[in-house]
Order: C-alpha cells, then structure tokens, then sequence
C-alpha cells in the first residue's frame, strides 16, 4: 500500500537541512582553519592537535573523572533504592516509580537554582550546621557542588531502569535459589544481580554520558571555575569565537556519546533507555 | 514475621532519605517563594510580595509567554510531522525506513550541547537573524524524534490491512487515515505531544545557543539571574512546579480512575 508512503517527505526534507547538515558543517568546522569564514578555510587538523594543549587536557580528564564519580554515586546509591522499591506490592511501587520521576518533568534550571540557595555560604545547608555548632563549609562553587547537583538530577535515570530489569525477575528464582541452600548473601550476587545487568549497563552509560555532557550544572554550581566538556565548548562559540576548535570539541563528544549508545543498544536491544 | 516487617521499615526510611534529597531544593524553592524578606534562609513572615512582583515584572512574562507559546507550537507542528511520518515509514521499503529512523535518533542520542552548536552555525552561516523563530524552528527539530518514537511502535502494531479495508469500503485515503488510522493511535500520539511538550518547555541549552535579539524563555532569564538572588525567580518556580504537579496527576492517576471504573462497570455488567 503506498497511499502513505509520501507522508515521510516533509520530515524527510526537515531532517535534512535542521539534522544533517548542521552535523556535517559541525564537521567541516572541525576540520578546516578558517575561523569564522569557510571560504578561505583550508584542510586542517590543528584544532585537534590544539586539545593535547594541557589547559585543555585537563578538561577532558576533569569531565571523564567527574562523570566516573557521578555515575558510582548514582550506582551506589541509586541500586538499593530500585532493589527496595520491589519489595512493596504493585501498587505502591508504581506510586514510589511516579515520586521518583516527577522531578524529572520539572525545570533543570530552576532546580538547580534551588540548589544555590542552600549550599551557598550563608545558605540553608550552613545555617543548620552552625546551629549544630560545626563551622561554616565552603561547598558553593567547587567540585562537591557540582557533584552533589548532578547525582541529584541524574539519580532517577539510574533507578529507573535498574527497577525496571529487577521488576521483570520471577520471584519464585530467588525461592528456588533459597530451597537449593544459597544463603543470602548468594542469593544476591548469583540470582538478583544478574537479572539487574541490563538495568545497571543501562543506568550507568546513560549517566555517565549526561554527566560528561553536563552543562548548565557546573555552569551555576561550578561558577565558572569547574569547566568540563560543555563549558569548553560554550567559551569558544560564545566568548573567544574560535569555532573550528569548538565544533572539533563538539565532533570528540558526539562521537564518544554516539559510539557509547550504539554498544548499548547492541547488548541491550530492547532497552529501557 | 517481626524481621520482615523491620526490613520494610529499613526499605522505607532509606526510599524516604533518597525522596528528601530529590525534593528539598523544590520544598525550599516553595517554601521561600511566601518569605516576607529577600533572604532565602531565614523566614522572617508570610507574604505574597514575590509573586506580586513576578506579575509585574515585563521581563519575565515576556519569557513565560515565549516558552508557553513556543511549547504549543512545536508540540503542534512536532505531533503532526512525527505521526505522520510514523504512519508513512511503516509503509516505506527497509532500507529508507532504517535510514530515516538513525538520523531521527541523532537529536535524542546527542548531547544537547553539540545540538545546539549544530543549529548555531547553521543559523549564523546562512544569516538567519538569530531569534523566536530560530528558537521555534529548533525546538520543532528536537521534538519531532520523541513524537516518532513514541507513535511509530504503535503504528507496528496496527493490522496492513486497515487502511486497505477501509478504502475497500469506500473511504478515501484521508478518510481511512483520519477515521480509523488515526483513532487507533491516539495513546501514542498523546505520549508523543506530552514528552514534546516537556522538552520543549524544559530546555535551556539549545534556546541559549540559537536565540537572539533579547528573545528569552524561562530557562535563560533563569540562568541570567543566578549571580544574584532573587525570589521572584522562587515564585515563578512554584507556579511552574504546581502546574507540572497538577499535569501529571491529570495524566497519571485520572486514566488510572477511569480504567478502574471501566473494569468495576465490566465486572458489574458481566455479573448481571
């Protein structure tokens, strides 16, 4: 039937000029040493030799080593929480899921403004400490800050999907894994854990690549002294005007981002993600 | 049974803690929003004097009027596209289907970031003045593969035949889309408008890349106001807050409602 075979075409012909050639002009940027102009710009893989600058490389290491520890944290912290939410009935889960997901729906920004308001130094967070008596701690505008917004946001993407590959586990496995004399120590390494791989490769890329992606975050959190991967980015479109080392930048991430994904999808066809 | 019963009160307390981090900057922001004084640590009386503010503050309106104005015209112009070329895809050969599919995936799979870079230098090389179009063409662009994903499963699960059927017995093809074809995926397409709707009123990255001339939304006169405090951002932030509190219990807990209904009405009737 081929009645509706055309209606692909508007979408067809907007991909292409709002997806496809702003990747390939992504591209061109990175590759070429014209700055602003493509006219007089020749082949030139100088910005790329520019990111071994240690400036720069300290970005790069600074945005992995972040997203290593924001994806651990949200592990640690957020693979309990999913393995308890399943010991409640249906019901109750589902409502503990919706809790869990409605800060997702809100603003980023006016979260994370939120978060300024108590970690700042005469914030929230100091004023309850003073009145327990312990000094003031510096917590606004250094790595802890970031840290702390980003497990904050990032957390319910670990949780979800690890909850969803725990919920699709028979219970009666872990009965037969008892009745076979697995104490519960095994119980949970040789039965719950590996049902919940999916869900914990899932929730760990896809935290890992919003944190080393993160932006607006270490941007209001960091104030400017904690640049990762975004911000780099955003100084040379926005400030210095180099953008040929910016889109080379930009072309690094997206490659990183859309390789991590591809694997993803391998190992996990039908994800949660 | 004691133990069982201790466990889940562990369980509890630990979801509890876990709950506590995710809702305490929106408690505070709420909280603060009523505060009398500019401080946002110390209560010092209740007052409206913020909101009062947030009314008369041209600066801001005019940025909840482009991001509302802005989510409904992409969530039009993005469920339109997108089901459409759901429908149109399922009757394509594989080799366009998939091809169309990836590059579809590319906005949703990229970081924002390169996203935005990508519409920057698009805009600025072909001297497009950077601005409430750019930022609507954008958003349409990033909400299309959400309404796509969202509809096109759907549209897997639908007989062939249908369409066929319907023109057998004498529907035109757009009588046969709009009659039976569309109906059927009216779910999806609800999910699809929900999400672009959200993406589009949620972002701040790729409007802070492509808009220009003074145009802001609320995310960029956020992001703007930051370095100093300002509690009239802490009211806008409330009213956002229970307007999403508000949708999602709509969306959420009323087709629970009506389904419940539904199946005490069935069990009623299949009983009598």
């Amino acid at each position: 039937m081929k009645h509706y075979r055309s209606m692909i075409s508007p979408y067809v012909l907007w991909a292409f000029g709002f997806i496809i050639i702003p990747f390939i002009m992504i591209m061109v940027y990175a590759f070429t040493d014209g700055g602003l102009s493509l006219t007089d710009a020749g082949f030139s893989l100088d910005s790329f030799a520019e990111m071994t600058d240690s400036l720069y490389f300290t970005v790069f290491t600074r945005s992995f080593s972040t997203g290593i520890l924001t994806t651990l944290l949200c592990l640690f912290i957020g693979y309990p929480m999913a393995f308890f939410i399943t010991k409640f009935d249906e019901r109750v889960q589902g409502t503990l899921i919706l809790i869990t997901t409605i800060p997702m729906w809100i603003n980023l920004l006016l979260r994370t403004y939120a978060w300024i308001g108590i970690l700042s130094d005469n914030g929230l967070l100091n004023s309850f400490l003073k009145m327990l008596g312990i000094g003031p701690v510096s917590i606004m505008y250094t790595g802890i800050a970031v840290n702390i917004g980003l497990v904050c946001n990032f957390l319910p993407f670990m949780i979800l999907p690890i909850h969803t590959s725990l919920s699709k586990m028979d219970p009666s496995l872990l009965e037969a894994a008892y009745d076979l004399g697995a104490n519960k120590v095994q119980a949970f390494t040789r039965v719950i854990f590996k049902y919940s791989i999916p869900g914990v490769l899932n929730g760990v890329i896809i935290t890992f690549l919003m944190a080393i992606s993160a932006f607006v975050i270490p941007k209001m959190l960091g104030g400017g002294q904690f640049t990762l991967l975004g911000n780099l980015i955003e100084n040379q479109f926005i400030s210095v005007g180099n953008w040929n080392f910016g889109a080379a930048v930009s072309l690094i991430l997206a490659i990183v981002i859309l390789a991590a994904i591809s694997f993803l999808k391998r190992i996990d066809p039908d994800g949660t993600v | 049974m004691k133990k069982f019963q201790k466990s889940k009160l562990f369980y509890g307390l630990y979801i509890g803690v876990i709950f506590a981090f995710f809702y305490l900057p929106i408690v505070v922001t709420m909280f603060f929003s009523f505060n009398s004084s500019k401080s946002l640590t110390h209560f010092s009386g209740f007052s409206l004097r913020w909101y009062g503010n947030l009314i008369k503050d041209t600066e801001i309106m005019q940025a909840v009027y482009v991001s509302i104005s802005i989510a409904i015209l992409a969530t039009i112009i993005s469920t339109i596209i997108g089901t459409l070329t759901a429908i149109g895809l399922s009757k394509c050969r594989k080799l366009v289907r998939e091809m169309l599919l990836n590059v579809n995936n590319i906005p949703m799979m990229n970081p924002d970031i390169v996203t935005a870079i990508g519409f920057l230098i698009l805009f600025s090389s072909l001297r497009i003045p950077k601005g409430y179009y750019t930022m609507l063409m954008a958003h349409i662009t990033f909400c299309i593969p959400y309404v796509i994903t969202s509809v096109y499963p759907k549209v897997k699960t639908l007989d062939p035949n249908l369409a066929d059927a319907a023109m057998d017995l004498g529907a035109s093809p757009f009588m046969a889309l709009y009659k039976v074809i569309l109906p059927m995926l009216r779910e999806g397409i609800f999910a699809g408008a929900l999400l672009a709707f959200t993406m589009s009123f949620d972002d701040f990255v790729i409007s802070y890349f492509v808009t220009g001339n003074g145009v802001s939304n609320i995310s960029i006169i956020v992001y703007n106001m930051t370095k100093r405090t300002n509690p009239t951002i802490n009211a806008l932030s409330t009213i956002v807050i229970l307007v999403i509190f508000v949708t999602m219990f709509i969306v959420k807990v009323i087709p629970y409602l009506i389904g419940k209904r539904r199946k005490e009405q069935l069990a009623y009737e299949e009983n009598n």
